[in-house]
């Protein structure tokens, strides 16, 4: 009997999701600590003792707290680290919700980087150009964000319209969106008068919104983390979260985004206005992105470096891999956007303290996105351990029939929607 | 002129020879999204290969008595190299497209993310800076094409001096393995079958072709070329250095397939027209078009962000157009699945 409820709580899909996501983690982990080990041992430099550091660095960076007077690292729990640490994950959770949303709706957002960037100059520009002197502060910060919400909005509004009314892919009209953007922004703060000229060796960067006495609350948080960035917009990030979450599980809306995700055709066949979704879904996930942009830079302590026109910024790619690990689930990425930053800090605390960099971690992010691509493999792989113990129990099981989705997923070609089989609930 | 037309070729070729990489990747049934992570990807092995080989100092010889030959040849080694390990990196996309049946954008977008990912890392432990340069020199002392080398020293011309004073003889190397790659995909049998596996690849196989091969395949050519591409993005107009970055060429070099819908002529034309967009970007300041001291361009006063998207405006514009006759492989993306109709 036991047995029985063991093996209904592994056949849930949300369990079984969460396992992937894990496995995903656990393989991306070793990997990097694959390389970090064969850097270690190739490189007499280095050496397979600071291999081991970086290692443990690379997995646990988060509780690290330096090195004590023998040298060996010490860890324990690093308040800085924490509170930088959902800093961080601030704009991650938002550009995951983005992507994860649009997922949702069948549609494969990879113009959050743009989103991102027209959030951030809206907000930038109306946090610096309001003056204070006139406005109350709290009132310009909620202009600013609600100003960064809908750029990032008609930005994403741009792909769904491009891909409801004229059927253009919106992979390749975010991808293009992105860079228009990234131009236009570069143009935006190229002409204006925001560039931060007060302060020697910052050129190319806008004046912080605390110029203008903007920044969002700390709301007591930096008395638990003290001595880091940590601020209210957290809070901000995991409420929207949540907000999605009852928008797209609760309400006939998000019924109506899920089903034309599914089946654009049999949506509109049940009498789902489409095309009116498609937009709507775009624009909802670019204005996620554009919340992203909005909070990390009201924070007051973040700089935007403006001359964006040959890079897109990262956090709105790593939505990607934020949203992948969630499989799509609005509270999932709140964990995945925590533990992505989580990342970002072990990556700072590696080049800090051992010979290896940062960058290693993105390779880490990589891995786990390349492993999300094939996450129905190890669905299924999944499954078939658990048809195998089965079979062993019941000694006729009938085989059970290969999913349904793998194929509906290739017909349909409207999309990606690598989460189809969460949805078949 | 002279200059409009060599910075030209300097930014259309490398766009030419990855879109190129993508209609390969494309007709044969994969959708080729990292292109970008590749370029990156080829453009730090050709630049970590001239680096260690000039460390080893093999051609500080030819080097010291102007054997501009030899030199050439180092660079041809080096694309090379580009192109091998390019190809190699695309394998990940073909192991998890063809064989996995993953989501090919997924799968692409995860390349994106490694390549300069690990290109970063390793620049950071083998030169302890976020730039990997050359060992000793530059891009134009080694690699360049001068008149002075081919024994003239007055006036060429002005083809002379348009096509051989100061150019990298790597873009006429790209135009030929282009024109030849053109031809083999729309004249041998090779290139049919590969279109074919694009198309529909369940007809294809009952025919007893192998279309996990050829879309190997595809995707190998494709990783080869958008390597080498990297690479020579690199040497003509980053000075052979690379740092994790191609300045989103890749995805340039995606809109001009697109724009040019998948047909090796029409990509030729956009990647030139991308390619002067570049170029006017990057130098409309000081560009005087039909050499009367006059910069008509600056006069205009249009600013140069306006060139810089316009090639991503005009995609756009020209899908919106299209998209109704676009030329796309049927069954780009899809994975193969023998038993399906």
């Amino acid at each position: 009997m036991k047995e029985k409820g063991l093996s209904s709580f592994m056949n849930k899909n949300g369990t079984r999701s969460v396992m992937a996501s894990l496995i995903s983690i656990l393989i991306g982990l070793a990997a990097g600590s694959l390389i970090i080990l064969i850097v270690g041992i190739s490189n007499p430099s280095i050496g397979i003792k600071s291999a081991w550091d970086g290692i443990r660095i690379a997995v646990a960076g988060l509780f690290s707290t330096g090195r004590d007077a023998a040298g060996a690292l010490t860890f324990g729990f690093n308040s800085t680290s924490i509170g930088n640490m959902l800093f961080r994950a601030t704009p991650v959770i938002l550009t995951g919700l983005s992507v994860a949303l649009a997922f949702k709706t069948g549609l494969f957002n990879i113009g959050a980087p743009g989103q991102y960037l027209a959030g951030t100059a809206a907000t930038l520009y109306i946090a610096l150009t309001i003056p204070t002197t006139v406005v109350p502060a709290w009132i310009v910060w909620i202009l600013a964000f609600f100003g960064g919400m809908l750029a990032g909005a008609v930005w994403g509004a741009i792909p769904g319209m491009l891909k409801a009314y004229l059927n253009i892919n919106e992979v390749l009209a975010c991808i293009m969106t992105n860079w228009i953007a990234a131009n236009l922004v570069t143009w935006l703060f190229d002409v204006s008068s925001l560039k931060n000229v007060l302060e020697s060796g910052k050129t190319g960067y806008i004046y912080k919104t605390t110029h203008n006495g903007v920044a969002t609350p700390k709301l007591g948080l930096d008395a638990i983390f003290p001595n880091s960035q940590v601020n209210a917009g957290i809070l901000v990030a995991i409420l929207i979260a949540i907000i999605v979450y009852i928008i797209l599980n609760k309400t006939t809306f998000g019924y109506e985004l899920k089903a034309c995700g599914s089946n654009r055709f049999a949506a509109r066949y049940a009498g789902i206005k489409d095309k009116r979704n498609i937009i709507l879904a775009m624009a909802l996930a670019g204005g996620l992105a554009g919340t992203a942009g909005a909070l990390y830079f009201l924070s007051g302590n973040t700089e935007f470096y403006w001359t964006t026109y040959q890079t897109l910024p990262a956090v709105g790619f790593n939505g990607i891999p934020v949203a992948l690990l969630a499989s799509s689930s609005p509270i999932g990425v709140i964990f995945s956007g925590i533990f992505m930053s989580m990342l970002d800090i072990a990556g700072l605390q590696l080049t800090n303290l051992t010979a290896y960099n940062e960058y290693i971690t993105d390779v880490i992010i990589a891995v786990i996105v390349y492993l999300s691509a094939f996450s129905l493999v190890i669905r299924m792989w999944l499954d078939g351990r658990r048809r195998k113990a089965k079979a062993a129990l019941e000694t006729a099981a009938p085989a059970e029939p290969v999913p349904e989705e793998v194929k509906a997923q290739d017909e349909s070609g409207a999309g990606i929607a690598p989460d189809k089989e969460a949805e078949n609930k | 002129m002279t200059f409009l037309i060599r910075q030209t070729l300097i930014y259309a070729v490398p766009l030419m020879i990855v879109a190129l990489a993508g209609v390969f990747a494309e007709r044969s049934g994969i959708i080729n999204l990292a292109l970008e992570g590749i370029m990156i990807f080829g453009a730090f092995a050709g630049v970590l290969f001239v680096r260690l080989v000039q460390q080893w100092g093999i051609f500080d010889a030819a080097r010291a008595s102007g054997d501009w030959v030899t030199l050439q040849g180092f660079m041809l080694l080096s694309m090379g190299v580009a192109a091998l390990l390019g190809a190699l990196f695309s394998l990940l996309l073909a192991f998890a497209a063809i064989n996995l049946k993953a989501d090919q954008t997924i799968g692409g977008t995860a390349l994106n993310l490694m390549a300069p990912a690990l290109v970063l890392f390793f620049i950071r432990i083998i030169a302890n800076q976020n730039t990997l340069q050359m060992a000793t020199g530059d891009s134009a002392s080694w690699f360049m094409l001068k008149k002075k080398m081919l024994g003239v020293s007055g006036n060429m011309g002005f083809f002379g001096e348009t096509f051989l004073n100061k150019v990298y003889i790597a873009t006429y190397i790209c135009i030929i393995i282009y024109i030849v790659l053109a031809i083999i995909l729309y004249k041998t049998r090779f290139g049919l079958r590969l279109r074919s596996c694009g198309e529909n690849p369940q007809a294809s196989n009952s025919l007893g072709i192998n279309v996990i091969k050829m879309r190997y395949s595809g995707v190998a050519i494709s990783g080869a070329l958008a390597g080498m591409g990297g690479f020579v993005y690199a040497m003509t107009t980053a000075n052979c250095t690379s740092n994790g970055d191609v300045a989103g060429f890749g995805f340039l070099a995606l809109a001009v397939m697109i724009f040019g819908n998948w047909k090796p002529l029409n990509i030729a034309g956009a990647a030139l027209l991308f390619g002067l967009f570049k170029c006017v970007a990057a130098s409309y300041s000081t560009l005087d078009i039909n050499g009367d001291g006059v910069y008509f361009l600056k006069e205009i006063g249009i600013n140069t962000n306006f060139y810089r998207l316009l090639p991503y405006l005009i995609t756009i514009i020209v899908l919106a157009f299209t998209s109704k006759s676009s030329r796309a492989p049927k069954a780009e993306g899809i994975p193969f699945d023998k038993g399906k109709r």
